[in-house]
């Protein structure tokens, strides 16, 4: 029978759910790299038993972990993130120049067909990638250095590589996504790169349509049908029907299209579902009422899903990394909260339940489906 | 021997139940003990210090003795009682955040 493993990323540590199909019942390991800061966690799509973990503290800095028996144990791998050559300065908060400093791993995406290659988004915003299991990580330097980066800027979570996504049919074709420089593609596995912004608009640039500069939250795709994308930007939420050459808004009817994370159903391709969070200075959802809420047509036309999260005195955020689908026949969504609630829904958002609820304050959730 | 003291949470990272005590070829400098320390146990790279420019991480405090070492030149010499293994070098987390 198949199992569910979930893996969270909190402010004091990492948890491993497992459930079996049934999504019923959970055991909950952890906490694992207990007191340190858990941005990511996530396992290689060509060996579920590989794991990597992002480990990080404000004493200690950034340490790599990685697990080959599927969260059990854990070994330390490489932490040394430089920049290739002088990286120079991106635009601080003010707009004046600031140098680039390495602060922490964000995000982490295993490659789909090799357990031993990695790719790390980083702040200061870079990607790196590894191919020898994390022992060693090299920049991915043709993003940073393409020529925008001295316009980057950061969002109020700092310069932060947050979205990594790999495209499963077009070979060396990736995306990345910088809160706030906006979305970026490489069609060469990674060597160069350009911005992909064209329809994103954003109130708070001097000019509103300009080609970086963005805060781009998160960016989602349905690995059938890659060359179509769904971003929850600081606010709107957008689609890309041409692999990000242009975007339009798919806002609709959302109460707010202010959010985090965003992500497709595992078999429908046209169904997405985000977070609706009241505005960008009160991070909790609009009037207490914790609601995902799901479009089955692309977006424009969204249901609030309700049956089973708080309908009241709900004041939690659910962070960019904090929400994954499983791939079950009937297929399960997962997000976490500020709150160190993680709720989960074995039927695509219809009815949830807290898996557990008094975790610390959730960093990031990822789902693997286990035969 | 050099003994040295870690907070518990680097202790953890890197499996130390025991004293940490390490051998240190030539002059017992603080760079000296730190590069003996993180041959020896490499989880500790980069936790101590920052790996791109070896110098201390902001919130790690350096005592011995009852000094505060932190500002001293890495390449200074530890006081005579930390290179006899009398006194320990005292690796410290500020008291910061939670």
């Amino acid at each position: 029978m198949s199992k569910v493993r979930v893996l969270v990323g909190t402010r004091k540590g990492a948890f491993v759910l497992t459930s079996d199909g049934k999504r019923e019942k959970w055991d909950v390991s952890g906490p694992h790299f207990a007191g340190w800061e858990v941005f990511h966690v996530k396992g290689s799509p060509a060996d579920p038993d590989r794991i990597y973990a992002s480990q990080s503290s404000g004493w200690s800095g950034q340490v790599m972990q990685r697990s080959n028996d599927g969260g059990q144990t854990w070994e330390v791998i490489g932490n040394k993130f430089d920049y290739s050559g002088v990286p120079g300065t991106h635009q601080w908060y003010d707009g004046t120049p600031h140098p680039w400093e390495f602060k922490r791993v964000w995000h982490l995406e295993p490659s789909l067909t090799d357990p031993d290659v990695v790719y790390a988004g980083v702040e200061d915003a870079a990607l790196f990638q590894s191919s020898d299991g994390g022992k060693s990580w090299s920049e991915l330097s043709g993003l940073r250095e393409h020529g925008s980066g001295p316009r980057w800027q950061p969002g109020a979570g700092g310069m932060c590589l947050h979205t990594i996504l790999l495209d499963p049919v077009n070979a060396g074709r990736m995306y990345i996504a910088i809160s706030a420089a906006g979305a970026f593609r490489s069609d060469d596995a990674g060597r160069t790169w350009k911005p992909i912004n064209k329809g994103l608009r954003s109130e708070f640039l001097p000019d509103k349509d300009a080609d970086v500069g963005h805060c781009v939250h998160r960016i989602a795709m349905h690995r059938s049908r890659p060359e179509v994308l769904f971003m929850q930007k600081h606010w709107d939420v957008m689609r890309s029907d041409d692999a990000g050459e242009s975007w339009r808004e798919v806002s609709g009817n959302l109460p707010t299209d202010f959010g985090f994370p965003i992500d497709v159903h595992a078999h429908e391709p046209e169904t997405i579902y985000v977070v609706p969070i009241k505005s960008d200075s009160e991070h909790f959802p609009p009037e207490g009422k914790l609601r995902v809420y799901r479009s089955r047509t692309g977006g424009n036309e969204w249901e609030a899903l309700t049956n089973g999260l708080p309908r009241q005195d709900c004041y939690v955020n659910v962070l960019r990394d904090a929400m994954a689908v499983d791939s079950l026949d009937s297929c399960g969504i997962y997000f976490g909260t500020t709150g160190g609630q993680v709720y989960g829904s074995a039927d695509a958002g219809d009815t949830w339940a807290p898996i557990v609820r008094d975790l610390p304050a959730v960093l990031s959730v990822e789902v693997q489906t286990l035969a | 021997m050099i003994r040295v003291e870690l907070p518990s949470h680097l202790r953890t990272l890197a499996g130390i139940t025991g004293d940490v005590r390490l051998d240190v070829a030539g002059e017992v400098t603080q760079r000296a003990v730190l590069n003996a320390l993180e041959a020896a146990y490499p989880a500790l790279r980069g936790t101590i210090r920052d790996q791109a420019t070896a110098r201390r991480r902001a919130f790690i405090r350096l005592f011995a003795c009852g000094e505060d070492l932190s500002h001293d030149s890495p390449d200074s010499l530890l006081p005579a009682a930390v290179a006899a293994g009398v006194e320990p070098l005292v690796i410290v987390g500020a008291i910061a955040g939670g």
